[in-house]
């Protein structure tokens, strides 16, 4: 509506937020909040466990370093670099949301910036003066120290940002308690903060259990003790991680039935909600029976039977963070935004006077019928292509093909009464923002581009064309 | 008032801002943007300038073994550098997000292939410094392929600053929005690429300077690294570097500030500007003394100088703060109207639905009328009273469930799946409550 609209008609642009989020997610959670305790403990294990003449045993201490070493390259190139991916695609597919709440939750992101510098230097830090801390016990014990500094410091990092993704699906807060605390106060946000913090240990783990396999040598007593020490560490968060799971499970719908229009009793819900609890199931089990194979028969754990519990592992963290994205739907912003990223508030302007009309970039605004094919065309980049594309993922085309029927050629009468209306059934949809006759030529052009197979070019290839009505003089002459 | 906008033409788009008030004064994301900014971009100067200049030292070590090894120096700070520079970056982002919401996130779209393409570029570019300073070793014998590792990085990192630039400068222009069709179109505006000058030669003055003072440390073990390079040695090079490169500066300054497109030009910028070169001037001086002068005496002054050019860094910081709010001063007070036309419109709308909808509710209507308007804001988006369309016609409905409400009932809120050509249907019980069950059924079971 306000912005040129970046659109990826192949991938769908949430898509392309969901792919660099959930990298990010997997990585922040499985190698920086959980596996940074594990290393410390690890590493602590090799003091503990070496003679009084040495300072920690140094081969096993060689290998520690080793596994710290993949996470530390990962977590600072392609972690923090998600991190940012997230700001940067969020800010092209979805810029008034994300302008939104950088306005109310700013304080939040500086804070959570401070500490994320902190980490970050803690990181290099730990890091860094590993191989040169053993050179005395005090050096090393230090050197441990950090180790902890720095997985408290990853932990708050994530209580933080867990904050504002649950002021976003708790509904209704946005109109009554738009603030900093409410991020921390909302239903959801402990909940989450349980489920995600032995989430966390538990994928770290599996994750470590690969490491070990690859970094310690076969047959060794010291992988033997490697593999039972993180055995533990899965054994010990994995009944938590199910209680938080379960919690936040449950949590879920009582927050969203608050919500007038919600998802919950759509059988759209029912799927998501019904898998999730396998997603639990074999999440946890998956990591739990390698665990518990490893501390009884540490010789049978080989490297290529890890990755499945770690493939399951991650597969279970991802889960959630897909449902958490369903849950908050028609809503980006719980009760204010659409996910179409039209104001709820705005609504009453658009369906009356029209959103062509409103409009700052749109190539019409009087509908013709010599021109309402194209006038549809505006009307989807601006209404719909947020999550639906012409051809691509979620085509626009293929839901509308599901209900009339596939490969019929789709009715534009019905169409364009449906649409006014399809809130009322399908409640994850926003409620059409047009009028009647915009309505009609959506449906017009979802029926062309189902016969021509045309896409729809976003604006950082095609440029966008301003509207008259928006543009200075416009202004000017409103103001006169 | 008119000739204010004067400097405004057609066809530039006036967005409405987001109706949100600003969590903090304006003059707080101007500090803080270019404050943090500056801490920003000082790290990725180091980490840009570290990687051409290893890059060098690692081929010119191809002849001289201790190019090799200031190579490796060099390149053990690009991954530290490179760590810091990506988290200081975030809050001038924040800030920048905040302060020119319409402008940078437009500017954004308008080149959005290429904006998003710095996630993955900058990662990969990344993963190359790991490896080439984790191969320095193992890939001794095969130097060729270790150097070209470094290169392909260097390369990525010299590219990433023309899609900033290119966005920072397009955000400034709404003018041309409706004129650029992607990123290459937006790259050759006006600027970008005497500012990209601009900026290779400040990453390479600022990591001369860098070198010089990593050398200069007490506690760096210069002896034991090198064989044959002294102290001076290094830091006369790093100085030659800081030297030489911000003498380039006073002819790509100038040429920036002459390609500035003059709508944000004024005497404020000018007097900033000016300041900057100001300090400038005796900081370079003091370099040459000291590059020229007695050995021992080369350490001297440096924090002089460092803190003379830190002063030049913020005065040109702030002229770029400055040279943008110039620019975009009018096109603000435009949204700025616009946005609160549009609330205003907002509010006249809202009053009016609530009298309309006050009026309809009190009209006289039979159940099974009150039932044909929850069935067509309902049902009628799939079914029609004769034929199919998504769903079976209210005929057969009606002669399936005749005199059977509850079990009608049932279904709408609860629907199985009978026919097996037909999409399932979804449920109704949490949107329609029991009175409106009844209207319905009404409706249903008595159409004619």
């Amino acid at each position: 509506m306000d912005f040129p609209i970046f659109h990826l008609d192949w991938l769908n642009n949430r898509m392309l937020i969901a792919i660099i989020a959930i990298i990010h997610v997997m990585i922040n959670h499985g190698l920086a909040v959980g596996f940074m305790p594990l290393i410390t403990w690890l590493e602590q294990k090799g003091v503990k466990n070496s003679g009084r003449e040495q300072i920690t045993d140094l081969d096993w201490d060689n290998r520690i370093y080793n596994m710290m070493k993949v996470a530390f390259i990962i977590t600072t190139t392609l972690g923090a670099m998600t991190g940012v991916g997230i700001w940067f695609s969020v800010a092209l597919v979805s810029p008034t949301s994300i302008g939104s709440l950088i306005r109310v939750f700013y304080w939040a992101w500086f804070v959570e910036w401070l500490v994320f510098v902190t980490e970050v230097i803690l990181i290099m830090i730990y890091f860094l003066t590993w191989k040169s801390s053993n050179t005395s016990l005090r050096a090393k014990l230090l050197h441990i120290r950090f180790g902890w500094f720095l997985s408290l410091f990853s932990w708050i990092t994530m209580a933080i940002i867990v904050s504002i993704l649950s002021f976003m699906m708790d509904p209704g807060n946005w109109n009554t308690h738009k603030s900093l605390l409410n991020g921390f106060t909302n239903p959801i946000y402990l909940p989450q903060l349980l489920f995600r913090t032995p989430t966390a240990m538990l994928v770290a783990g599996s994750f470590g259990m690969m490491l070990v396999t690859l970094f310690f040598k076969k047959g060794t007593e010291l992988r033997l003790k490697a593999v039972k020490y993180v055995s533990k560490w899965i054994i010990l968060w994995a009944p938590i991680s199910l209680l938080g799971a379960v919690i936040y499970y449950r949590a879920i719908p009582e927050a969203m039935i608050a919500n007038m229009s919600t998802a919950v009793g759509t059988m759209d819900f029912n799927k998501y909600y019904y898998l999730m609890k396998y997603f639990i199931i074999f999440g946890i089990s998956s990591s739990l029976i390698m665990a518990v194979l490893g501390l009884y028969k540490a010789k049978w754990i080989k490297s290529y039977m890890v990755l499945f519990p770690v493939l399951m592992a991650f597969g279970y963290l991802g889960f959630f963070e897909r449902v958490r994205e369903f849950v908050r739907k028609p809503y980006v912003i719980g009760g204010y935004m659409y996910s179409n990223l039209l104001l709820e508030e705005d609504y009453p302007v658009y369906q009356q006077y029209g959103l062509l009309k409103n409009a700052t970039y749109t190539t019409v605004t009087e509908i013709t019928p010599e021109n309402k094919v194209e006038a549809g065309r505006n009307v989807f980049a601006i209404a719909c292509s947020r999550c639906h594309t012409t051809q691509g993922v979620n085509s626009v085309v293929d839901v509308f093909e599901r209900m009339y029927g596939v490969g019929k050629p789709l009715d534009i009468n019905s169409m364009a009464s449906y649409i006014p209306n399809m809130h009322n059934g399908r409640t994850y949809m926003p409620p059409f923002p047009g009028t009647q006759e915009e309505s009609e030529a959506l449906a017009a052009y979802i029926r062309s581009i189902q016969d021509t197979g045309d896409v729809l070019e976003g604006a950082q290839s095609e440029g966008v064309e301003v509207s008259e009505l928006q543009d200075t003089k416009a202004v000017l002459a409103n103001k006169k | 008032m008119i000739n204010l906008y004067i400097a405004l033409q057609n066809n530039v788009p006036v967005p409405k801002d987001i109706p949100l008030p600003l969590p903090m004064p304006e003059w707080f994301f101007v500090v803080v943007l270019v404050l943090s900014f500056l801490l920003h971009i000082l790290f990725v100067n180091l980490m840009l300038g570290g990687s051409i200049l290893a890059l060098i030292a690692q081929i010119k070590g191809l002849k001289n073994k201790q190019y090799d090894i200031l190579a490796h120096e060099i390149a053990k700070t690009i991954t530290v550098n490179k760590s810091i520079a990506v988290v200081l970056g975030i809050a001038p982002l924040l800030s920048i997000n905040v302060l020119y919401t319409i402008y940078f996130y437009s500017a954004n779209a308008l080149t959005g292939l290429m904006w998003i393409a710095v996630i993955p570029l900058v990662t990969v570019a990344f993963l190359l410094t790991y490896l080439h300073k984790y191969t320095w070793e193992s890939l001794d014998n095969h130097k060729a392929v270790h150097i070209s590792i470094l290169a392909l990085a260097t390369v990525i990192f010299l590219f990433i600053p023309f899609i900033f630039l290119t966005n920072i400068n397009l955000m400034l222009f709404p003018e041309k929005w409706a004129l650029v069709k992607g990123f290459v179109d937006a790259l050759f505006l006006p600027n970008v690429f005497p500012r990209y000058l601009h900026f290779i030669l400040s990453s390479l003055a600022v990591t001369g300077l860098f070198i010089f003072w990593y050398n200069s440390r007490k506690s760096y073990p210069f002896e034991e690294i090198y064989q044959e390079f002294t102290r001076y040695d290094i830091q006369k090079k790093g100085y030659s570097l800081a030297l030489t490169a911000s003498l380039c500066q006073c002819m790509i300054g100038p040429l920036v500030l002459l390609t500035l497109p003059s709508k944000g030009m004024g005497w404020n910028l000018i007097l900033v500007i000016f300041s900057g070169v100001a300090f400038a001037v005796p900081a370079m001086w003091l370099i040459w003394k000291r590059l020229t002068g007695e050995k021992e005496n080369i350490e001297k002054d440096f924090y002089k100088i460092a803190m003379l050019l830190g002063i030049t860094v913020l005065c040109m910081g702030s002229g770029r703060q400055i040279y943008r709010a110039n620019s975009l001063e009018k096109h603000k007070e435009l949204v700025k109207i616009k946005t609160n036309e549009f609330q205003i419109l907002k509010k006249k709308v809202a009053t009016k639905m609530k009298a309309e909808e006050a009026g309809a509710a009190s009209a006289d209507m039979s159940e099974a009328e009150k039932g044909q308007k929850v069935f067509s804001q309902y049902c009628a988006s799939c079914h029609k009273i004769d034929e199919k369309l998504v769903g079976p016609p209210v005929f057969e409905m009606a002669k399936i469930y005749k005199g059977n409400v509850a079990d009608l009932q049932k279904w709408i809120k609860n629907p199985g799946k009978k026919r097996p050509d037909y999409p399932q249907m979804p449920g109704f019980e949490s949107q329609l409550d029991q009175q409106k069950l009844d209207q319905l059924a009404e409706y249903i079971l008595n159409i004619k």
